[in-house]
C-alpha cells in the first residue's frame, strides 16, 4: 500500500519537473566533474598505487610487506583495538545517559543535551592536550591523588590515553542517535512487555535497547570510523604505533612514493566502509518498531530517591570529565606558568596578545579556506538536491551516493591522493605547483564536508512544496528565475545550517591540513594549534588559539541549530 | 481583454504502462466557466496540470485560441493557475506575492504598484498587503492566490479544487465570489473538483471524467437529466439503477422491460421522452425524488408505473425522508418531501412505488 502510494507520488513529482533540459545536464556535468577530479580520482589513485609495483603490474607485495613488519602489524592491531575500545567506552557513557533522558522526568534533560554538544565543539587534538593537564601523569587530578593517597592513575598514557580522549570526544554521536531512536519507540511496546511481566533492567535489555538498535549501531559505526581514521589525537599525544600516524610519518619522512602510506590508506578506507556497511547490514531486513499512529512515545516516570542519586551522580561525573578539557584549555591560555601544580601559578593575557601578533594570518587563513569550502559545499549541495528532487535526469541519485563516499574517506587519505595526483602540475596561468597552493587545502575541506551540507540542502528542499515553484512558473518565471526568487529563498535556513556545519567542522580539521600545508604562511588555525603544541613554550599561545577555535565552533554550532530550527517552523514550510 | 477558447484534441498521457488520460477530446468556449468533475484518480487534476504545462501528454494536441501549445514551457504559456494548497510563498508578504508575476514580466514600478493595488482591492484585501501568508485565514489565502493569478491578466484561469481547503460556510461564500470574479473579468476558466454540487452550482458546463476517460460533457441540467451511462447517472446526483433487459418496443411505442429480480415492467409510450431504447441489456434509471410512495390501499395514478415493495430503513433528513426499499430482489431508494404531520414510514411497512415514465432513462452503457 504505502510503497504504491509513494510510487505514485514520485511519479507525479517526476512529472512535475520538466524533462531534463540542457540546464540540468550542464549542472549535473559540472557537479560530476568536481566529484570525479577531487574525490574519485585521488582516492582511486591511492588504492591503485597500493596494488601496483614499480613497473605498473598488479601486486599484493606491498600488503605482504606491510604485514611482514612487526611495526605495522602492531600499529594495525593497535588502531583496531583503540577504535573498538573507544566504541565500548563511549557506549558505557552514552547508553545510561540516553536511557535517563528518554525514561525519566527530571531536570537533567537540558544538562544531557548540553553534554551531547559540548565535547563536539572542541577539536579532539586540542582536547588531548587539555586532558593531559587535568588527567596526565603530572596533571591536576594525579597531583591531588598523589598528595592525598600516594598513587597516580596513568589514564592518559599510551593507547589507554587515546581511548580515553576519543571516547570523551565522540560519545555524543552514540548519545544523539540513541536518544533519537528511543524517542521513536511506541509506548505500547513497552507496556505490553510490562503487561507480560518484564520490568526494570530486563525490560530495557529485552525490549527497549533492541528496538533502539538501529540508532545505536549508526552512532557506534560513526565513532569507530572517526577513531580509526583520527590522526591528530595520537600525534598530539605522542602515540605513533597506530595506523594513521604511521602513514603520516612514512609520507613525510620517506616520501610520497613510499607504498606503505598507500597500504595503510587502503586499510583505513576498507575498515571505514566495512564498519558503515556492517551497521547498515545488521539492521537491514529487520523490522524495527517506530511510532504507530495514535501511539505515544515511552512513558516517563519520576525518579525514585535512590535512582535520583545514581542518575545525578553519573551525570555530574560525566559532565565534570567533559568540562575538564574546556576548563583546562581556558586556564592554560591564561596561565603564565602551569606545571607540576594543580592550578596555574600566575595568570596573564600575554598568550592572546602573542596569538594576535603572530598568528593573525592563521585566523585569516581559516576564515578564507572554510568560508570558500562551505560556500562550495552548499552550492554543490543545492545543485545535487535540485537535480535529485526536481529533475528527471537519469541516474541522478548516483550523485548523492558519490558525494557520500567522502564520509568513508579519511582526511589523510584524501590529502595523500591530492599530493600524488597533482604532483608536478602547475596552477593554470602561474608557475606555482598545485600542491603548494592553499587551494588544495580548501578543496579537501569542501570534499570532506560535502555530505553534511548535502544532507542539509536535501532536507531543506524536501520541505519546499513543489507547487510553490510551479506557481512561480505559471506566473511567468523561468526555471532559473524560479530557483532564484522562490526555491533558494525558501531553502535559505537549511542552506545556512549546512554552510555553518561545513564551516565549523572544516575549521578544526587537522589530518588533511597537516599534509597539505606546505608553508607556514598558508597554515590555518588548526595547523597553528598543532605547531604551537609541539613545544613547551608554545603551549600557552596554542591554548589561546584553541580557545578561539572552540568559541568559533561553539558559536557556529549554535547558529546552525538556530537556522535549522527556523527553517523548520510551520510558517516557512507551508504549502 | 480578448477571450480565448481551449481545445483538447485526442490527448493521451501515461506513466509507464499506467494510462492516466485516454483520448480526451474537449472544447471550452471563450469566457466560459468550465468544470472538470470526477472522483479521485480520474485524471482531472492531471488534465488541469497538463493545460498549465506541468505534465506533458504523449499524444494529441492542446490548443489555446486555436494554437497548439504542446511543448511550450509553463512560464511562457500565460495561463494562470490557483493551486489547491494556494502555494503562497511564505517568505514574501501579500503584496510581494501578488507582485511576483508582474515583476517577472518586467513591468514598470508604477504599473506594478497600480495593478497590485487594484487586484487586492478586487478581492477585498487592500488592508492586508503587509501581512505574511501564515497570518491569514484560509479564505484570505485563497483570495491572495486568486489576486496573484489574475493580476497578470492570464489568457486562461485554472483552479485546482479551489474550495476544498475551506470550511463549509466559507465554501458557499467563496463559490459566489469566484463566480462574480469570473463574470467581472470574463476569463475563460477551468476548474477541477470532485464535488458534483460545487460543479453544478458554479460552472456553465462541465466534463465528467472517470479512469482517464471523458464520460460526458454538458450543462448541469443536461448531465442530470440525460446521463449517457451508469457512471454519470450515479456520479451527478443519485440514481436508482434497475438492471435488466429491454425486451421489445411494441408497435404502439410502449417499452417492455424485464427487470432482474423484479419481473416485467411495461412503460406506456406516450410519456417516454426521447427516441425509443434499443432492445438488449440495460439499466432503467430514475432519481429517488421522482418516486412517489403510497400505502397499498390508496388509489393509484394510472399514468405512473407501479411496483410493490417494503421499507428496509428510513433516514429522516429534515426536508425529506430517504427510504431504502426492497422491490423483489432489487434495492431502490426513494426520497419523500416532508411536511409537519406526515409520519415517517417504519421499516417493514408495505408500500407502492409510483414512477413517472417521463423521468425514466434506459442506459445501455
Amino acid at each position: 500500500m504505502s510503497t504504491a502510494a509513494a510510487g505514485v507520488r514520485v511519479r507525479t513529482r517526476g512529472a512535475a519537473a520538466a524533462p531534463a533540459g540542457w540546464g540540468a545536464w550542464s549542472v549535473a556535468g559540472a557537479v560530476l566533474a568536481f566529484l570525479v577530479v577531487f574525490l574519485l580520482v585521488p582516492v582511486g589513485l591511492v588504492v591503485y598505487t597500493a596494488f601496483v609495483d614499480g613497473a605498473g603490474a598488479f601486486t599484493l607485495g606491498h600488503f605482504g610487506n606491510f604485514f611482514g613488519q612487526s611495526l605495522f602489524t602492531e600499529a594495525f592491531v593497535n588502531s583496531l583495538v583503540v577504535a573498538l575500545a573507544s566504541v565500548a567506552v563511549a557506549s558505557l557513557i552514552a547508553v545510561p545517559l540516553a536511557y535517563l533522558t528518554v525514561r525519566f522526568e527530571f531536570r537533567g534533560a537540558l544538562l544531557i543535551q548540553t553534554l551531547g554538544v559540548l565535547p563536539l565543539v572542541m577539536p579532539p587534538f586540542v582536547g588531548a592536550v587539555a586532558l593531559q593537564l587535568i588527567f596526565g601523569r603530572n596533571g591536576s587530578v594525579n597531583l591531588l591523588l598523589d598528595e592525598w593517597f600516594g598513587f597516580k592513575v596513568p589514564i592518559m598514557d599510551g593507547l589507554v590515553g587515546v581511548v580515553f580522549v576519543e571516547s570523551i570526544h565522540y560519545f555524543p554521536f552514540i548519545l544523539l542517535n540513541l536518544v533519537a531512536a528511543m524517542r521513536n519507540i511506541d509506548g505500547a511496546m513497552e507496556e505490553s512487555a510490562q503487561n507480560l511481566g518484564a520490568r526494570g533492567l530486563r525490560l530495557f535489555r529485552r525490549i527497549i535497547f533492541p528496538l533502539a538498535m538501529p540508532g545505536f549501531l549508526a552512532g557506534a559505526a560513526l565513532v569507530f570510523v572517526k577513531v580509526f581514521d583520527d590522526l591528530g589525537t595520537p600525534l598530539v599525544m605522542g602515540v605513533t604505533n597506530m595506523l594513521a600516524p604511521q602513514a603520516y610519518l612514512r609520507i613525510t619522512s620517506v616520501g610520497i612514493d613510499d607504498p606503505m602510506g598507500y597500504v595503510i590508506s587502503v586499510l583505513m578506507i576498507g575498515f571505514s566502509i566495512l564498519a558503515l556497511w556492517l551497521a547498515a547490514r545488521m539492521t537491514a531486513g529487520r523490522d524495527y518498531a517506530t511510532l504507530q499512529k495514535g501511539g505515544g512515545s515511552l512513558q516517563r516516570r519520576r525518579l525514585g530517591r535512590g535512582q535520583a542519586v545514581l542518575a545525578y551522580g553519573w551525570i555530574a561525573l560525566v559532565l565534570a570529565v567533559v568540562l575538564a578539557p574546556h576548563l583546562a584549555i581556558l586556564l592554560m591560555s591564561f596561565a603564565r606558568v602551569w606545571s607540576f601544580s594543580v592550578l596555574p601559578d600566575a595568570y596573564t593575557l600575554d598568550h592572546y596578545a602573542a596569538v594576535f601578533a603572530d598568528a593573525q594570518h592563521m585566523i585569516g587563513n581559516t576564515l578564507l579556506y572554510c568560508l570558500l569550502a562551505a560556500g562550495l559545499d552548499v552550492l554543490i549541495g543545492t545543485a545535487i538536491a535540485w537535480l535529485i528532487l526536481r529533475t528527471t535526469l537519469p541516474a541522478r541519485r548516483w550523485l548523492d551516493s558519490l558525494a557520500s563516499i567522502a564520509l568513508a574517506i579519511p582526511g589523510l587519505v584524501l590529502a595523500i591522493g591530492y599530493l600524488r595526483l597533482f604532483r608536478g602540475v602547475d596552477l593554470p596561468f602561474t608557475d606555482t605547483p598545485v600542491i603548494t597552493s592553499w587551494v588544495l587545502i580548501m578543496l579537501a575541506y569542501a570534499v570532506r564536508r560535502l555530505p553534511y551540507a548535502l544532507r542539509a540542502c536535501m532536507a531543506a528542499l524536501q520541505q519546499v512544496h513543489v507547487s510553490l515553484e510551479e506557481a512561480a512558473q505559471s506566473l511567468g518565471a523561468t526555471r532559473w528565475r524560479t530557483a532564484r526568487r522562490v526555491m533558494v529563498p525558501l531553502m535559505a535556513g537549511g542552506i545556512l545550517a549546512g554552510f555553518v556545519t561545513s564551516f565549523v567542522t572544516a575549521a578544526v580539521e587537522l589530518s588533511a591540513t597537516i599534509l597539505l600545508t606546505s608553508a607556514e604562511s598558508q597554515a590555518p588555525m588548526s595547523y597553528g594549534i598543532y605547531l604551537y603544541m609541539q613545544s613547551a613554550a608554545g603551549r600557552g599561545p596554542g591554548a589561546a588559539l584553541g580557545v578561539l577555535a572552540v568559541v568559533v565552533v561553539a558559536l557556529g554550532t549554535w547558529a546552525s541549530h538556530r537556522f535549522a530550527e527556523r527553517s523548520r517552523t510551520p510558517e516557512r514550510a507551508t504549502a | 481583454m480578448k477571450k480565448v477558447s481551449l481545445e483538447a484534441r485526442h490527448i493521451s498521457l501515461s506513466y509507464g504502462s499506467h494510462e492516466v488520460l485516454r483520448d480526451i477530446d474537449l472544447r471550452v468556449e471563450p469566457g466560459e466557466f468550465f468544470a472538470l468533475l470526477g472522483p479521485s484518480g480520474s485524471g482531472k487534476s492531471t488534465l488541469l496540470r497538463l493545460i498549465a504545462g506541468f505534465n506533458r501528454h504523449q499524444r494529441g494536441e492542446l490548443l489555446v485560441d486555436g494554437q497548439d501549445i504542446t511543448g511550450v514551457p509553463p512560464h511562457a504559456r500565460n495561463i494562470g493557475m490557483v493551486f489547491q494548497s494556494y502555494a503562497l510563498w511564505p517568505h514574501l508578504n501579500v503584496w510581494d506575492n501578488v507582485a511576483f508575476g508582474l515583476v517577472e514580466r518586467r513591468e514598470t514600478r508604477d504599473a506594478v504598484r497600480r495593478k497590485v493595488a487594484a487586484a487586492l482591492e478586487l478581492v477585498g484585501l487592500a488592508d492586508y498587503a503587509k501581512r505574511r501568508p501564515g497570518q491569514l485565514s484560509g479564505g484570505q489565502q485563497q483570495r491572495v492566490a486568486l489576486a496573484r493569478t489574475v493580476v497578470v491578466e492570464p489568457r486562461l484561469l485554472l483552479l485546482d479544487e479551489p474550495l476544498s481547503n475551506l470550511d463549509k460556510n466559507l465554501r458557499v461564500q467563496m463559490r459566489d465570489e469566484l463566480k462574480r470574479l469570473q463574470r467581472t473579468l470574463g476569463l475563460t476558466t477551468v476548474f477541477v473538483t470532485h464535488d458534483q454540487e460545487e460543479a453544478m452550482t458554479t460552472a456553465d458546463r462541465m466534463a465528467v471524467l472517470d479512469h482517464g476517460v471523458l464520460q460526458q460533457v454538458g450543462s448541469a441540467t443536461g448531465l442530470f437529466d440525460e446521463p449517457v451511462n451508469r457512471f454519470v447517472a450515479g456520479f451527478v446526483g443519485t440514481a436508482n439503477l434497475l438492471e435488466g433487459r429491454v425486451e421489445a418496443v411494441e408497435e404502439d411505442g410502449s417499452v417492455r422491460f424485464d427487470a432482474q429480480g423484479v419481473g416485467p415492467v411495461r412503460l406506456p409510450a406516450a410519456a417516454l421522452a426521447g427516441p425509443p431504447p434499443a432492445p438488449g441489456p440495460a439499466a432503467m434509471a430514475f432519481r429517488p425524488h421522482q418516486v412517489l410512495l403510497q400505502a397499498p390501499a390508496e388509489p393509484t395514478d394510472p399514468a405512473r408505473v407501479w411496483l410493490d415493495g417494503t421499507v428496509e430503513s428510513a433516514e429522516f433528513l429534515g426536508e425529506f425522508s430517504r427510504y431504502r426499499l426492497r422491490v423483489g430482489r432489487a434495492a431502490l431508494v426513494a426520497d419523500q418531501p416532508h411536511y409537519a404531520g406526515h409520519p415517517v414510514l417504519a421499516p417493514g411497512a408495505f408500500v407502492r412505488l409510483g414512477i413517472a415514465p417521463a423521468q425514466v432513462r434506459f442506459l445501455s452503457a
